[in-house]
């Protein structure tokens, strides 16, 4: 698979510029222990934002798409390379918060090879749990997706997790169109 | 040195004792809009319960007592800045002040030849109607832009205060940064080379004094929700002799003097431009917010904010990662805009909700500034007369938390 380079620059990261009272980050942070449920930035949901799946765009893709999110800015591409078997190949490039881009990453690992029926089939689950609050239990086996079902209580961080799905689906239409 | 009784005076906020997410609520969003004093939240339930009726209509004592609430309401907010009540136009909020500017002022009078003038720091409301003036005249739109530091460029500012310029769009304070503009300095040179300035004093007249009188400007638009009164009213000052020339920008009902089938007369200023029955119960409302305002003492308010933006400023500045935007905090009004390295806001910002703590995260209607800062988004930190020290301490806590999760 080869990989265009990122117009975002690396992961999570946010360039700034140089001024006022900057203080590095030295690696030792004396937090206080917390009481709250740590449900919604579980550890699977970092690992995916601090090592994303799929990232970067295909060079050889039938399908594209651009998701933006106004109110926050976040941003990600979806490129896809389908054929009757499926989804041949998958990757996702953007800059955005943890689940945006956890999201984008889990859900490049999850379509990646599958026949479309499934992706269709696995875009409906996704969009049950999070959006009608569907139980994952009941939804069957979405791996790693599961994960982002605690995100489904913050009622502004829907679409940040939703962002890179719709992007896939406008992807896929663009596949079918281009097929007639 | 006088300060405000802060535990008497956080009693006045009836919000203030709720909890969020099992925590004592932490409002520090009070520049997207402030939480309303008991004596606001009064005077809009009284109007309602005993005097709402319409205004400039009725003969029955009803109308006048509304008559009353309303036009009573225009003059304690012209006393509140020192302008005359006829240039005192009551609108929806500091977004339709500033829209009424461009279209009614601004959209006449320029053309092919004339130009714009705003800053890089402004608001999309001090902003996206000013493009579409420029595409509705051909005139010119350009910026002011600012240093490293937040302030406005003074190269930029010389090259650009003289003709073709005809109108200079800017904010007093910004949402973002904080900074205060000098708008005074700016006014006088403005308009010794004959520019109309139109200010947008969304961030400014919640938390100092604002004499228009010494100001100068000439338009001036403010909200009341972001200064203890309610949402849906807000306040256009324009200079009386610019109103008379200035056609109506919406047209119906109370703005008319006399009305035939073929023409209209309008109404004198400020009812020109005020179409429609207006907001009489927010007018009341901001009657009492600026009332409420006026005697906690303006003064004291802005020292009070400007200590906690202090002391706010330096707890930050222990947050491993933390990088803050904008002036030094002395220069700097209520407002503290801030990244932590390599985690985004709306991740600080919903982890700080979680320990209840309410933070503002984005891009603050200000898509520009953002770019010139070179970030997606900031989360940003706002103080109001209610706040304390403990609640700055809260939002530092929940910083660690942040850091706790996102850097295990």
């Amino acid at each position: 698979m080869i990989l265009i380079p990122s117009p975002y620059g690396g992961a999570g990261k946010l360039p700034g510029p140089a001024f006022v009272f900057t203080t590095a980050y030295d690696g030792n942070v004396q937090a206080p222990s917390s009481a709250v449920d740590d449900e919604l930035f579980r550890e699977i949901l970092l690992d995916h934002y601090r090592h994303p799946r799929h990232r970067g765009l295909l060079e050889r893709a039938n399908g594209a798409a651009h998701g933006h999110n106004p109110l926050c800015g976040d941003e990600v591409d979806v490129s896809l390379l389908v054929t009757d078997q499926g989804v041949e190949a998958v990757g996702f490039d953007g800059q955005g918060c943890s689940i945006s881009m956890a999201s984008a990453s889990m859900m490049a690992e999850e379509v990646d090879g599958k026949p479309m029926a499934e992706v269709r089939q696995l875009i409906a689950r996704f969009r049950q749990m999070l959006v009608e609050g569907k139980d994952p239990a009941e939804l069957g086996d979405m791996g790693d997706l599961e994960a982002l079902a605690g995100v489904r209580r913050y009622v502004a961080r829907v679409k940040c997790a939703m962002l890179p799905w719709t992007a896939l689906e406008a992807g896929l239409e663009q596949v079918e169109e281009s097929h007639g | 040195m006088e300060t405000l009784d802060l535990p008497r005076l956080r009693r006045d906020f009836p919000i203030l004792a709720e909890r969020v997410n099992g925590h004592p609520l932490v409002y520090l969003d009070s520049a997207a809009t402030s939480q309303k004093p008991e004596v606001v939240i009064d005077a809009i339930s009284t109007y309602y319960r005993s005097a709402n009726a319409n205004v400039h209509r009725g003969v029955h004592a009803l109308g006048e007592l509304a008559t009353e609430v309303y036009e009573g309401a225009r003059q304690s907010v012209a006393d509140f800045i020192n302008a005359d009540p006829r240039g005192v136009v009551f609108v929806r909020n500091t977004t339709e002040g500033l829209n009424l500017v461009a279209q009614a002022y601004a959209r006449p009078r320029l053309g092919p030849s004339d130009r714009i003038v705003a800053t890089v720091m402004e608001h999309h409301a001090n902003l996206v109607p000013w493009q579409q003036v420029r595409d509705q005249t051909g005139c010119r739109l350009e910026f002011i832009s600012i240093t490293d530091q937040g302030r406005l460029d003074e190269d930029s500012i010389g090259r650009l205060l003289q003709a073709p310029t005809r109108l200079l769009a800017i904010t007093h304070v910004s949402n973002v940064l904080g900074t205060i503009n000098p708008v005074r300095e700016l006014v006088e040179r403005a308009h010794r080379e004959g520019i109309v300035v139109c200010v947008d004093g969304a961030q400014a007249v919640p938390h100092m004094t604002v004499d228009l009188a010494e100001l100068g400007a000439d338009f001036y638009a403010f909200s009341g929700h972001k200064m203890c009164g309610p949402t849906g009213i807000g306040v256009l000052y324009g200079r009386p002799e610019l109103l008379e020339e200035m056609p109506p920008f919406l047209t119906g009902g109370s703005m008319i003097s006399v009305v035939t089938l073929e023409r209209t007369t309008w109404n004198e200023i400020p009812h020109k431009f005020e179409a429609g029955t207006p907001d009489i119960a927010g007018a009341a409302g901001l009657r009492a917010a600026v009332g409420y305002l006026a005697k906690t003492g303006l003064d004291l308010i802005r020292s009070h904010d400007q200590e906690l933006t202090d002391y706010a400023a330096e707890a930050l500045s222990e947050v491993p990662g933390l990088r803050q935007y904008g002036p030094p905090a002395n220069e700097r009004l209520g407002i503290i805009s801030f990244n932590l390295d390599g985690i985004h806001p709306h991740d600080v910002g919903t982890i700080l909700d979680r320990e209840g703590v309410a933070v503002r995260a984005g891009h603050h209607c200000c898509q520009p500034l953002m770019r010139s800062l070179g970030v997606a988004a900031t989360t940003r930190a706002s103080f109001y007369l209610y706040n304390d020290k403990d609640e700055v301490d809260a939002l530092v806590r929940g910083l660690g938390e942040v850091n706790r999760i996102f850097r295990a």
